[in-house]
């Protein structure tokens, strides 16, 4: 079913933080400020979110101008369901795709059938089915959704406590329940079983959506996900190479709160917020 | 008890196999964390190169990781990042390597991504190739004519992962000894 080299890749991923960014300058910034990955796209979740229309995958030239600065993984995103893209981005040699509620869906009954792929995926979800439906058809790694371009870590808490709390609960059940959970969450029930024994997705699983602070990564790292991906976190706040600095940093050293006091200090202005009930547009309700 | 570099990338997978091998193993952020009596080796592991790299000198922990490498008992495993740190020499790396071991590594030598596979004995991972071998140092293991596993002494490199494919074998062949 997986991907195993993709999987591989993604556990050197872990303890880190991938950025999104949108140009070659932004990239060297972020891997200089110890990024474990860049996300290359066109706009930052809070730029699509503000200004509308369609957002699709980035330009191949954009997407080459990072690849030729950057000695790190680098990531791009595909619509959901746009296997096409995900060809385009294949051919690029980009190292992960992501199939990503940011972007305008593009297929309203299926996700790309990532197994078809040698590059690994890594998509979101909000619960443990959409995770396992997710890793079903190939997803090598997966992220929360959160709620992406607000600096509001809420979603992304309530994503991670959540499939917490349901693989917590299958680990109570009896075969035939298992059966059951299986079938609701329409996957196989030895997936659901190697989650049980396992007691936690099969896959790395970071953080993502309204990640702002060096707080919310260590907040994020404490509930147990294995990184952070940051947004419009780095880019939309005042002074971005330290912003993403202590962020790395915060998610090396969640344990200690005397570090992250440090950490914290003179960062400038975050990311201006956004409250998830004014929303107009909730993307992850997007291809569940 | 070994220490496994816990700044970013896979350092859990090494202290699983350590704990399969029944080895004490606990994980290595700061330099007082190195400098504990009871630490009795290292592993730096895989994941980005930079990363580690970066925070090694941020943190401090360059000049104890060398000076505990002088003592020949201890004993120091890199694996694909890891190895690339341990290096004398890295055409294409931001950033100076700690040089404790006299090779010559190239990073991402394979290729990106699509490029990675797996193999029964560990995962390479857009994996670095070693180019060049000091004299000092010993091939270990090959694969496909190239040398995948050297050590120098105490110090050992490696550009695969035996950890993620759960192969105890050259955690054993290291550690588990004397």
């Amino acid at each position: 079913m997986f991907n195993e080299a993709g999987k591989n890749l993604a556990q050197m991923l872990k303890g880190g933080v991938i950025m999104d960014v949108t140009n070659a300058e932004q990239a060297a910034i972020a891997e200089k400020a110890g990024a474990c990955a860049v996300m290359a796209l066109e706009r930052v979740p809070s730029d699509i979110r503000a200004q509308g229309g369609v957002a699709r995958m980035s330009a191949p030239e954009m997407i080459k101008s990072i690849q030729a600065v950057a000695t790190i993984p680098v990531m791009a995103k595909v619509r959901i369901g746009h296997t096409m893209e995900a060809k385009i981005l294949e051919a690029l040699n980009v190292d992960f795709i992501d199939e990503s509620e940011v972007l305008t869906p593009a297929d309203p009954f299926a996700h790309v059938d990532k197994k078809s792929f040698t590059i690994p995926f890594v998509c979101g979800a909000t619960n443990l089915g959409e995770a396992l439906r997710r890793i079903s058809e190939g997803a090598s790694m997966i992220r929360t959704k959160g709620e992406a371009g607000t600096g509001n870590v809420i979603e992304a808490v309530r994503h991670i406590k959540t499939m917490k709390r349901e693989i917590e609960e299958l680990k109570s059940m009896s075969d035939e329940q298992l059966a059951n959970a299986a079938k609701e969450m329409r996957v196989d029930v030895e997936l659901v079983k190697q989650v049980r024994d396992l007691g936690r997705l099969p896959v790395v699983n970071f953080a993502a959506g309204g990640v702002a602070t060096p707080a919310d990564a260590a907040l994020c790292m404490e509930l147990g996900c294995d990184g952070v991906f940051v947004g419009s976190g780095i880019f939309k706040s005042s002074d971005p190479a330290k912003v993403a600095h202590a962020v790395v940093q915060a998610v090396i050293h969640y344990k200690d709160a005397k570090k992250l006091a440090e950490i914290s200090e003179g960062l400038g202005e975050a990311m201006p917020g956004l409250e998830i009930s004014t929303l107009d547009v909730r993307m992850q309700q997007r291809g569940l | 008890m070994i220490g496994v570099l816990a700044l970013q990338g896979g350092f859990k997978e090494h202290i699983d196999i350590l704990t399969k091998l029944e080895l004490e193993a606990c994980e290595i952020r700061t330099r007082e964390e190195l400098m504990r009596e009871e630490v009795t080796g290292l592993i730096i592991p895989g994941g980005e190169s930079t990363v580690m790299g970066k925070f090694i000198d941020e943190f401090n922990l360059r000049s104890p990781i060398c000076a505990r490498a002088q003592n020949p008992k201890f004993k120091i495993y890199g694996t694909c990042a890891g190895l690339i740190l341990l290096a004398k020499e890295v055409p294409n790396l931001k950033g100076e390597p700690l040089a404790l071991l006299d090779v010559t590594v190239e990073r991402n030598a394979y290729g990106s991504q699509l490029d990675s596979f797996i193999t029964d004995f560990g995962s390479f991972i857009r994996a670095p190739k070693i180019t060049r071998v000091g004299e000092g140092v010993e091939v270990v293991m090959t694969h496909e004519d190239l040398p995948v596993l050297v050590r120098e002494k105490n110090i050992w490199g490696g550009t695969f992962h035996p950890e993620l494919v759960g192969n105890v074998e050259i955690h054993r062949m290291i550690f588990d000894r004397e």
